[in-house]
């Protein structure tokens, strides 16, 4: 069987988990398990009634990147949340919250979208991971 | 355009246009497992990566690849379902 693909997930900027969401769905196009672990803003990103906000952009997106961002949405690209959606659509795609940065930002199972499967720790992340490559974004 | 007399008649035809990449590819996946074995859907799509992606996924995943057709502003990939 294939390694998984592994996801860290820290930065709960829309830029960066739309990148994350496209990650996600290619792989599982293929078939390849992919593990996500959500972390700090990443998580409260993924609050149920927060998800569809605007999570701002990455620094580095300066006003012109913002301009882009905004006209590719409005041409109909769709959210992050509905990307990663489409791809637990075609299986194998396990999302999780981590339980210290669930301690963190005081949040309970129930506040977080459906799209999060679950709590755990650092080391159910990696058993989960096994050989396959660890990516932090 | 290429006609050639054995290409199989399109069961469905998805009209992707104006989605954006992996989107083609999510709706094309979506079409072919609610599909039969030999069935011939046709996916459009205005999202420059899905030409490129979209075969090699057919490849990989094990379909054949019909024809891959650029119109006005969209390509046509046509992929038959073998499995």
């Amino acid at each position: 069987m294939e390694e998984p693909l592994n996801l860290v997930l820290f930065s709960g900027t829309d830029d960066k988990l739309n990148a994350a969401a496209v990650l996600t769905a290619g792989a599982a196009a293929l078939g390849r398990p992919v593990n996500v672990f959500l972390q700090y803003w990443a998580l409260e990103a993924f609050r149920s009634d927060r998800i569809e906000a605007d999570h701002g952009l990455a620094p580095e997106a300066g006003v012109a990147g913002r301009e882009a961002v905004d006209a590719l949405r409005a041409a109909g690209q769709a959210s992050w949340a509905e990307t990663l959606r489409q791809a637990k659509e075609l299986g194998g795609v396990d999302i999780e919250a981590c339980s210290l940065s669930m301690d963190l930002l005081h949040l309970e199972p129930g506040d977080l979208d459906p799209l999060v499967d679950g709590v755990e720790g650092v080391t159910a992340f990696y058993l989960a991971a096994g050989g396959g490559p660890v990516v932090f974004i | 355009m290429l006609e050639t007399p054995s290409t199989p008649a399109i069961t469905r035809t998805i009209d992707a246009r104006g989605s954006f990449c992996p989107g083609p590819l999510m709706e094309l996946i979506r079409a072919i497992r609610e599909s039969q074995v030999g069935d011939v859907i046709a996916v459009w799509s205005s999202d420059r990566g899905s030409k490129i992606d979209i075969p090699r996924w057919i490849e990989k995943a094990g379909h054949r690849l019909v024809a891959l057709e650029t119109r006005d502003g969209y390509d046509e990939i046509v992929v038959e379902k073998l499995r």
